[in-house]
């Protein structure tokens, strides 16, 4: 498994939604997060805060993530990138069969 | 003891953020989550993920919050209660339920996952969807499988795709299965629901099919459609003649007790136990509507 990359995708670009996709990398170091969203300015920090807050719940250190925010709320949000991160990881254990 | 209206339950596609955060204000009196047949295949993962973390924040006030599982025999059936079941939702809708064993596996999940999450015992009520012939016939034991069994409805299109019956908008042929459902109801004591109108632009049709389940004794519908909620809730709203006469009754009755009088009659008629009882309902549904 050394040296694949996984990754996982989940949500849509409807209204209320938001589209995260999510990349495992064994280059990857940290959390990595980039966020496109019509209320960034006003909203931006609290979004990141919640993707952070979800890796940190699901035990993730190292992940790159881009989010495409179309006015989701937080619980959205975190379903959407805890549903990404784990279907990168069962893709993972698909592969390793 | 009956302590909530279900006379509308909306449906609400699992995986619809935006719909979601909406359900709460068309004003049903149910809400249905669904993580079955509006959700496809490839998106069960994400929709049960999203209807959890809904159940965790989204406050909607009095409506009663209802997820509607996969079915057990699919492989999504057991994850999906195992999730949902720590959100605490009011209840489970179970569809193709079958047999007494389909609750109990259920009640038994939901117990261990009560105890888990310290949630108070039976709090999860579990509200089996009958489609099929099999469940049909096993309707009376599904209904007393378990005391979190609260409503019991059916699913109309696969209940006649099962039996082979033609499906038409009149739905003569769901007669035997209303009839049959709803006396298993009313021999455990719980609600019944009726299958939703699929014609949403047809007010009429709806309106026609809700008079009838309710002349049957249904206590409501699934609904599919924000529009079809206030023609179900008129149709379920006693006339102000309906309320009056309730309230003579019960009046009467309540006189009669003060002078211990065994028989008491109204306007000639005899009113007796069965009489009071529907009194009751329509002063209930004239309450929960507004009118008194």
């Amino acid at each position: 498994m050394k040296g694949k990359i996984k990754i996982g995708q989940a949500g849509t670009l409807e209204s209320s939604d938001v589209l995260v996709l999510v990349r495992f990398s064994p280059r990857q170091k940290g959390i990595d997060i980039e966020l496109e969203s019509p209320s960034k300015k006003c909203f931006g920090k609290i979004i990141i805060k919640k993707i952070e807050e979800t890796l940190n719940l699901l035990g993730i250190t190292d992940i790159y993530i881009k989010a495409q925010d179309r006015g989701a709320l937080d619980c959205t949000i975190s379903a959407r990138v805890e549903t990404a991160v784990k279907r990168a990881l069962n893709y993972k254990e698909e592969e390793e069969k | 003891m009956k302590k909530r209206l279900r006379r509308t339950a909306l449906y609400i596609p699992g995986n619809n953020p935006a719909m979601i955060q909406n359900a709460g204000i068309f004003g049903s009196d149910s809400i249905v989550l669904d993580l079955e047949d509006a959700v496809s295949v490839n998106e069960k993962d994400s929709a049960r993920f999203l209807v959890r973390n809904a159940l965790n924040n989204i406050n909607y006030g009095n409506t009663e919050v209802i997820v509607r599982i996969n079915s057990l025999s699919t492989p999504y059936g057991r994850e999906d209660l195992e999730v949902i079941g720590r959100a605490h939702p009011d209840g489970i809708r179970l569809p193709k339920a079958e047999s007494r064993q389909d609750i109990e596996e259920v009640d038994g999940i939901l117990t261990r996952i009560e105890k888990e999450e310290g949630f108070k015992k039976g709090s999860i009520k579990i509200m089996p969807i009958i489609e099929s012939a099999k469940g049909l016939f096993n309707v009376f034991e599904i209904v007393k499988a378990s005391n979190r069994v609260a409503v019991i409805n059916f699913g109309a299109e696969d209940y006649t795709a099962d039996i082979g019956a033609q499906r038409t908008k009149e739905g003569k042929e769901l007669f035997d299965i209303r009839a049959r459902i709803l006396l298993a109801a009313r021999v455990a004591g719980i609600d019944v629901q009726d299958s939703v109108f699929a014609y949403v632009h047809d007010i009429e049709g709806l309106i026609r099919e809700t008079k009838f389940i309710k002349q049957l004794g249904f206590d409501g519908k699934s609904v599919i459609h924000p529009t079809q909620i206030k023609p179900v809730h008129q149709v379920f709203t006693p006339t102000e003649e309906e309320i009056k006469n309730a309230r003579r009754i019960i009046s009467a009755i309540k006189e009669a007790k003060i002078r211990k009088s065994g028989v008491v009659s109204l306007d000639g008629r005899m009113i007796d136990a069965p009489v009071v009882a529907k009194a009751q309902r329509v002063l209930k549904y004239a309450q929960a509507t507004g009118l008194i």
